[in-house]
């Protein structure tokens, strides 16, 4: 399958953006490349940065494989996929405001009502409910693909809890310790100013009835989650409380943390628990990670919850079709970001067609996410196919199908030599009360395998630090232009 | 600050302290067992270090006799041992893990690289074979820099507010406590100045619970004397300037727990309790201690330790 290369574009051209990167890699022994890897390796362990994979046993704490060579995009590209991403996320806002408020989106016909409806993300609790600032999604991750120099594609909206943003800033942490020399080459667009972003935003939709300065905090399920590092490690440079459910209660509809000097009370709750653990009286009554009578506290309106209840409907696969009229029914806008071509395995041709092409397709869970669940037809064995097959005709309206996207590839570090290997980017969107942001790059995952297309950490993918740089990398430095990687000695 | 982090802090210097604790009295039984029995290697130094972590009871469950081989493992190793040496470390990183937040990144990457390391020398360790003696000493070596890295990690870049207090708060208790159970062992060596019994053939045993707490110099310091059993007790129970007394730990319980109060403005049990002990050690004369019975002195010192803690719990950890 061809595909692009986003450094060496389709015709082995090497596109401005990576010249300096080429460059220093043409320069680079495998050996010191090597040499960085295991110290990338040993910083990320010594810092605990882990994440769990559920099911393998002995590896509850592992790292996830960090690459080494970065991914760019110029300054031009970000614009444009900036513009998109914007015009994504406020649609998105409106859209759930919309579904909870007047439903005009189903009334017009510009989605059908059982989709949402029906939707086991949809939350009747919300029906009719407003929050704070009409900001439903206030950190959303839109995962985006590119399959050439023009378009991206969105392949997936998070508007629930998106997660993997500790890692874009501490990949670049680690670069910048690690590779001060590629850094001298480019003007990197930093993203550290993500946290400083994040706590305006959160503190921006306090709740009215909030006195003096907002009390935010971070709620975790605790040590033993997947994202347990990513939760402490935002909490600490918010520089807010890391919570437990143990650690909040609620007295008449007011929501209070307890410290060593009695309870506190808190405004704002940047959760990190699903919608179906936040509180036991109302949703799931075996949860112990929740918050006994957060949603009454909530529904008065005493406490933010960022993101809102019910904003999974978003992350819905099936939904995700209907975005392009969402988005020109909301905004009267062309969607400047693309959607992958899908089938709604819900509609009967689709879905015929779908059970035909099993063996080109990539078929998803409407609501799966993680890369569990999903069916990638040309990497599948026959009994693998058949067996999904008897899944979707079981559940037609669970499923959908894609093109197998030739995703686009990035030089990477994988073995003991450099390979293009398939990435996706998922950039991190902020809406507050005082508008929408997108910090300039975001989480690259890739593919460590060859010719792999699941780039999913919890399926072994890995990560890589993303830079947007400007259009002609070095174009301002007179003094460093001239010089080549090689004069470094390789140090 | 969340009642849970302070808890957490406070749990986190305790384990540290313990696991060290640990380390200095297997490495003082080591040393006497290496003694001739008429030096006072007769055997029982083995006993020592069990009673002095409080869990002999525990180690008789499972073995018959403790011997250098059976003890060393069950106080380093042993999973089912909850204050052994390699539970400390897990649990002071479970707790660290907690509360990362709290903790500075110095702190974190201490007891985080402990318990690598600890990981990589339990999966190289034989558990079939009794550990080699270097080994062993390299071991105890690890547990001893872990402390000091970890504590000095704390003094030199922790805020001194209310996170560093309570964190204090756990290293002092759980240092109290250590001395306390050190000298209730070994009461019956260290006898005041009348009573000469015993000798010279306690001389090792004398050292070896000045080595435990790494008191030996400093001894030679304070008193310029020879070692004498009732200066020991003076030493680690009223010199205030000897960091593992229980004088100078009550020092730093009534400071910490006051500069808390202080700082949230108001004072509690936890106050009073801490300030009236150190008061009655402050004023204690040696003699005293001795005619009352230093058993009986240390019993009710424990106790009144372990109210303590009690009641900071119950002040701040739990509310």
């Amino acid at each position: 399958m061809t595909h692009f290369d986003e450094m060496k574009g389709s015709e082995g051209v090497v596109r401005s953006c990576y010249r300096l990167v080429e460059d220093w890699l043409a320069h680079t022994p495998p050996t010191l490349l090597e040499a960085r890897r295991a110290q990338a390796e040993l910083m990320f362990r010594r810092i605990g940065i882990t994440f769990a994979v559920y099911g393998e046993q002995e590896a509850t704490e592992r790292l996830i494989p960090f690459d080494i060579i970065p991914r760019i995009l110029s300054q031009s590209e970000w614009v444009k996929l900036e513009a998109g991403l914007k015009q994504r996320v406020k649609t998105l806002n409106m859209f759930i405001a919309d579904i909870y408020g007047a439903q005009e989106a189903i009334r017009a016909g510009v989605i059908p009502e059982d989709i949402v409806l029906r939707n086991a993300c949809y939350r009747p609790e919300m029906a009719g409910h407003r929050v704070p600032h009409d900001v439903w999604v206030q950190i959303a991750g839109i995962d985006i693909v590119r399959v050439d120099d023009q378009d991206f594609y969105v392949l997936e909206d998070n508007a629930r809890t998106p997660s993997g943003v500790s890692y874009m800033l501490e990949n670049r942490e680690v670069m910048m310790r690690l590779m001060p020399e590629l850094f001298a080459r480019h003007r990197v667009a930093p993203v550290e100013n993500y946290t400083d972003e994040l706590l305006t935003c959160l503190k921006s939709v306090a709740p009215a009835s909030a006195r003096g300065e907002p009390n935010v905090v971070l709620l975790t399920p605790g040590q033993y989650n997947s994202a347990y590092y990513e939760h402490s490690f935002l909490a600490d440079r918010l520089g807010v409380e890391l919570v437990e459910g143990n650690d909040l209660f609620v007295r008449e509809d007011v929501v209070y943390m307890r410290t060593t000097r009695g309870p506190q009370r808190v405004d704002v709750i940047y959760r990190r628990i699903d919608d179906e653990f936040l509180d036991p009286l109302v949703f799931r009554p075996d949860s112990a990670l929740g918050v006994a009578g957060l949603m009454g506290a909530y529904l008065a309106g005493n406490v933010t919850l960022a993101n809102a209840v019910g904003t999974g409907i978003a992350d819905d696969k099936a939904i995700y079709t209907y975005m392009p009229e969402i988005i020109r029914f909301f905004t009267g806008e062309e969607p400047i970001l693309k959607n992958v071509p899908t089938w709604r395995c819900r509609e009967e041709d689709a879905a015929k067609y779908v059970l035909d092409h099993l063996g080109e397709l990539v078929v998803k869970e409407v609501n799966g996410s993680g890369g569990y669940g999903m069916l990638v037809g040309p990497h599948s064995t026959k009994e693998q196919i058949a067996a999904f097959a008897e899944k979707v005709k079981a559940d037609p309206a669970n499923y959908i199908a894609q093109p197998t996207l030739s995703l686009s590839t990035c030089p990477a570090f994988a073995g003991d030599s450099i390979g293009a290997r398939h990435v996706d980017l998922r950039p991190f969107v902020l809406t507050g009360a005082n508008g929408v942001r997108a910090v300039p790059g975001g989480l690259t995952r890739v593919a460590m395998k060859e010719g792999s297309l699941v780039v999913n950490s919890s399926q072994g993918g890995g990560t890589k630090d993303t830079w947007i740089i400007e259009d002609t990398p070095g174009a301002g430095q007179r003094q460093q232009q001239s010089q080549s990687f090689q004069s470094q000695g390789g140090s | 600050m969340l009642a849970r982090s302070a808890d957490n802090l406070f749990w986190v210097a305790r384990y540290i302290e313990r696991a060290d604790f640990s380390a200095r009295m297997i490495d003082a039984a080591l040393r006497l067992a290496a003694l001739p029995k008429a030096y006072g290697g007769d055997g029982t130094e083995w006993i020592s270090p069990l009673a002095a972590a409080g869990n002999l009871e525990l180690f008789k469950q499972i073995h018959d006799v403790p011997d250098q081989d059976n003890v060393f493992a069950f106080l380093a190793f042993d999973r089912d041992n909850p204050s052994s040496i390699r539970n400390c470390i897990e649990n002071a990183r479970r707790a660290a893990r907690a509360v990362r937040t709290a903790l500075t990144v110095e702190m974190w990457e201490s007891i985080n690289a402990a318990w690598l390391e600890l990981r990589r020398i339990e999966s190289s360790r034989d558990v079939t074979k009794p550990m080699p003696r270097e080994e062993v000493d390299r071991f105890l070596d690890f547990v001893k820099t872990i402390s000091r890295d970890f504590d000095g990690a704390a003094y030199r870049t922790m805020l001194r507010n209310d996170s560093y207090w309570f964190n204090r708060l756990g290293l002092y208790m759980e240092r109290a406590d250590n001395t306390a159970r050190v000298l209730d062992v070994k009461y019956h060596v260290l006898l005041p100045e009348a009573e000469q019994v015993g000798g010279t053939l306690d001389f090792f045993q004398w050292t070896a619970i000045l080595r435990a707490v790494s008191a030996l110099t400093a001894y030679h310091w304070v008193y310029r004397e020879s070692i004498k059993p009732w200066l020991i007790m003076d030493l680690l129970v009223l010199r205030r300037e000897m960091p593992r007394s229980l004088v100078s730990c009550y020092e730093n319980l009534a400071r910490y727990l006051d500069f808390i109060g202080q700082d949230y403005g108001q004072q509690g049990v936890s106050q009073r309790l801490a300030r009236s002990t150190y008061t009655r050690l402050l004023n204690s004369r040696r003699d005293e201690i001795f005619q009352r019975g230093l058993h009986e002195f240390v019993t009710e010192f424990l106790a009144d330790n372990s109210r303590l803690g009690g009641v900071i719990a119950e002040q701040y950890l739990l509310s």
